[in-house]
């Protein structure tokens, strides 16, 4: 699936690694470890290195993110408003730390340094929509709506049954 | 050629030269942690800071080149601070558990603490915490231990070649770890160890043996054999102060002695009879017309690295087992019978100067009737700690013999040890059986030395045989890849993973001297030169043991017994 991408870059060009990682998650949404040998290989690096460059930048992530995506701000305004409280709330509710995915692959916590809402502080985005001036209490409701749904562009289990 | 000026000294330096080594020819001392000599300076630790005049920010000496005129400090109070809050920060991220610690009195962190005095805890925070990487068994990673100073990474990458760490993650979660931190026996790595013989502290040690040696030396029923590489005995002095390349071949058999062994023999006995195999392996090669180069086999972690890296290229390697691995099966089928004793009660203990030696104990194929050829392989310096916990004071020792018929040896087994040495045997064997002569000047000069690769070209009968030695696996790809597109001219190629060959081996004692590699050597070449017999095919037991054993070299008991096959490790 990813081997087209190779073509406009040249063998063993280390300068490459980082255009090619862009791709490979550009594909997936994440780099897979297939992948990410068939970089290591092709620009001539040793594996290592090149997971060593991934686990280095924000930018990349070595898992697929779930189906939503909480992003926490965790700038000075919202930090003043105890969203680190928010993200323990949100950590303890869905049971992973921030950065992971849950087990059904419905929710992934990511952190952000500033959202640009510090008037709404402390926010959280799930997905495209902005949550702002909430506390703790409202973290269950919030991760219920988005339990329930169906996410975008993904058939709800039934429909794919009948369709099998 | 510069002047400048260090600590008010006057120093006369090369142009290029760092203020470090400067420094280091007038007697000045900078500490340094990520620094290793002859590769390009990082200047990630910061420790060999100096204040050079008109500069406002501390220099890495390590990292500056001199020019003339510069003013330099060394020991300014504002250095000393520095230096001492960096080490202050790397100690209180550490897990001060020295006492405990394998490394302890030898560990170039501490030595730094004690250096700049640290006689309080100034900093306390958060501290890393790490799992220990015991999957292989060979080496242990340790990241809790780790002062990220890089030295294992560059050397496993631009010395080695082979990447099978690298820093990983950021910040306070930066360590050096295999891809996907999956443990080391899955990754790339050959088990060298030269990574233990750069890491400053205990991140990096090998994988002890000594429990399962000193349950075997107390049972009643096991009938323990030891067994000396041929490095070893170059090298183990410096543990006690003697002066590099002492030879303590005698002390160290009476060591073993002492230590409980029933048996002690020598692996330069089972060098001898590698030759005897492999230089018949070579001259059926060449005579069949089978491919060509040979590559040699004694070298586990060149077998690895092959088997992971040129799969496809693995008919190239000869057959051999490696010295060690011969002597273990041989102790437990023709001696074991000699004696009358069960294959299952004899347990043999290889002193190597190796880490990759555990892992070769290890492999499944390397077994008589399902029983390992080797049981326990020690390095150098866990077996300096079995002297010291049995109250050997070394150095005083007498010198004993080895126990025969696995004990005898030429001077052609001595030099295995050292990078050439093994393709210099094996040319003094190949020549008297081809030719029915002895090799005149069997010291060839153009195969001994650091070179990383050295070739020469030596007439035997009517052919010419070129041949040559690699020493540092990182040296080895161009003439794979030259064999893959079928350009090799070589007939016999001899390839040791470390630098030096053995005597530079990741389980020999930890320092940095700099001429431990050359003086290590010399030791070898002496060894040699002082023998009467300085061929294989002079050894006495070793023509006994075909007598009454394996027929002839490549025999079908020889193959065997003596001989194995490699597989593909490619993921």
């Amino acid at each position: 699936m990813h081997n087209h991408i190779f073509e406009q870059y040249t063998r063993n060009d280390k300068s490459s690694l980082i255009p090619l990682l862009q791709e490979v998650q550009a594909i997936y949404g994440y780099l897979p470890e297939d992948a990410l040998k068939d970089v290591a290989d092709y620009v001539g690096l040793p594996l290592s290195r090149v997971y060593g460059v991934a686990t280095f930048y924000n930018q990349f992530r070595l898992s697929a993110l779930g189906e939503n995506v909480i992003r926490v701000c965790r700038g000075t305004a919202c930090h003043v408003k105890n969203s680190a409280n928010l993200l323990f709330a949100l950590e303890n509710t869905l049971n992973i730390k921030a950065g992971e995915t849950t087990k059904d692959k419905k929710f992934t916590i990511e952190l952000v340094n500033c959202i640009g809402a510090c008037s709404i502080a402390p926010v959280i985005t799930v997905n495209d929509e902005y949550y702002g001036r909430i506390t703790t209490k409202d973290i269950p409701s919030i991760i219920k709506k988005y339990a329930a749904k169906p996410a975008k562009g993904v058939q709800p289990a039934n429909v794919t049954e009948e369709v099998a | 050629m510069v002047e400048l000026s260090i600590n008010k000294i006057k120093v006369k330096a090369e142009d290029n030269m760092t203020i470090l080594d400067a420094a280091k020819s007038v007697g000045i001392s900078i500490p340094t942690l990520c620094h290793i000599k002859d590769l390009i300076p990082s200047g990630a630790c910061r420790i060999c800071s100096v204040e050079v005049e008109g500069f406002r920010n501390l220099v890495p000496a390590c990292a500056y080149p001199v020019s003339e005129g510069m003013t330099v400090e060394t020991n300014s109070a504002r250095v000393r601070r520095a230096r001492k809050t960096i080490v202050e920060l790397l100690v209180e991220n550490h897990p001060q558990d020295c006492l405990i610690c394998v490394r302890n009195k030898n560990c170039e962190l501490q030595n730094l603490a004690e250096r700049y005095s640290l006689r309080e805890h100034r900093f306390h925070g958060e501290t890393k915490d790490h799992a220990v990487d015991i999957s292989s068994p060979s080496l242990e990673r340790d990241p809790a231990k780790c002062i990220l100073c890089g030295r294992c990474v560059r050397v496993c990458n631009e010395v080695q070649k082979i990447g099978a760490i690298d820093f990983a993650n950021r910040g306070f979660q930066s360590n050096v770890t295999t891809p996907y931190n999956k443990g080391i026996n899955v990754s790339d790595c050959i088990l060298c160890g030269q990574c233990i013989l750069v890491c400053p502290t205990a991140a990096l040690r090998e994988r002890s043996a000594m429990k399962e040696v000193s349950s075997a030396l107390e049972s009643r029923n096991k009938y323990t054999i030891a067994q000396i590489a041929p490095a070893v005995r170059a090298t183990l002095g410096e543990e006690y102060n003697l002066p590099l390349g002492t030879d303590v071949t005698g002390k160290l058999v009476t060591g073993l002695r002492r230590l409980g062994f029933k048996k002690v023999f020598d692996t330069n006995f089972a060098a001898d009879l590698t030759i005897w195999e492999e230089a018949n392996e070579l001259i059926q090669r060449i005579s069949n017309n089978e491919p060509l180069p040979m590559f040699t086999s004694c070298c586990p972690g060149w077998v690895k690295f092959i088997e992971h890296n040129y799969p496809d290229l693995l008919q190239y390697v000869s057959s051999c087992k490696s010295p060690h691995e011969m002597e273990g099966a041989i102790a437990k089928t023709y001696y074991a019978k000699k004696l009358g004793i069960s294959p299952k009660d004899v347990f043999v203990v290889s002193v190597m100067p190796c880490t990759v030696k555990k892992f070769e104990a290890s492999r499944p194929e390397l077994n008589e009737h399902k029983l390992q050829d080797v049981d326990a392989v020690l390095t150098t310096r866990e077996l300096v700690r079995f002297f010291e916990v049995a109250g050997i004071d070394f150095a005083d020792l007498n010198d004993s013999e080895f126990d025969n018929p696995l004990g005898e040896s030429t001077g052609a087994a001595a030099i295995f040890g050292t990078s050439g040495g093994v393709m210099e045997a094996a040319l003094r064997n190949a020549y008297h059986t081809l030719t029915g002569e002895h090799l005149e000047n069997m010291e060839l000069n153009a195969i001994r030395g650091l070179e990383g690769v050295k070739e020469t070209t030596i007439k035997i009968g009517e052919l010419d045989v070129n041949v040559a030695v690699v020493n540092g696996i990182g040296n080895i790809r161009q003439i794979l890849d030259d064999l893959r597109s079928g350009n090799s001219k070589y007939h016999f190629i001899e390839v040791m993973a470390c630098p030096g060959g053995c005597i530079n081996g990741g389980g020999q004692p930890i320092h940095q001297k700099t001429d431990k590699v050359v003086q290590r050597m010399r030791a070898l070449y002496e060894i040699d030169k002082k023998m009467v017999k300085r061929r294989s095919y002079e050894n006495e037991s070793i023509k006994t043991l075909y007598k009454e054993y394996f027929v002839e070299p490549g025999s079908h008991v020889s193959h065997e017994v003596l001989h194995t096959h490699f597989h593909s490790r490619k993921s």
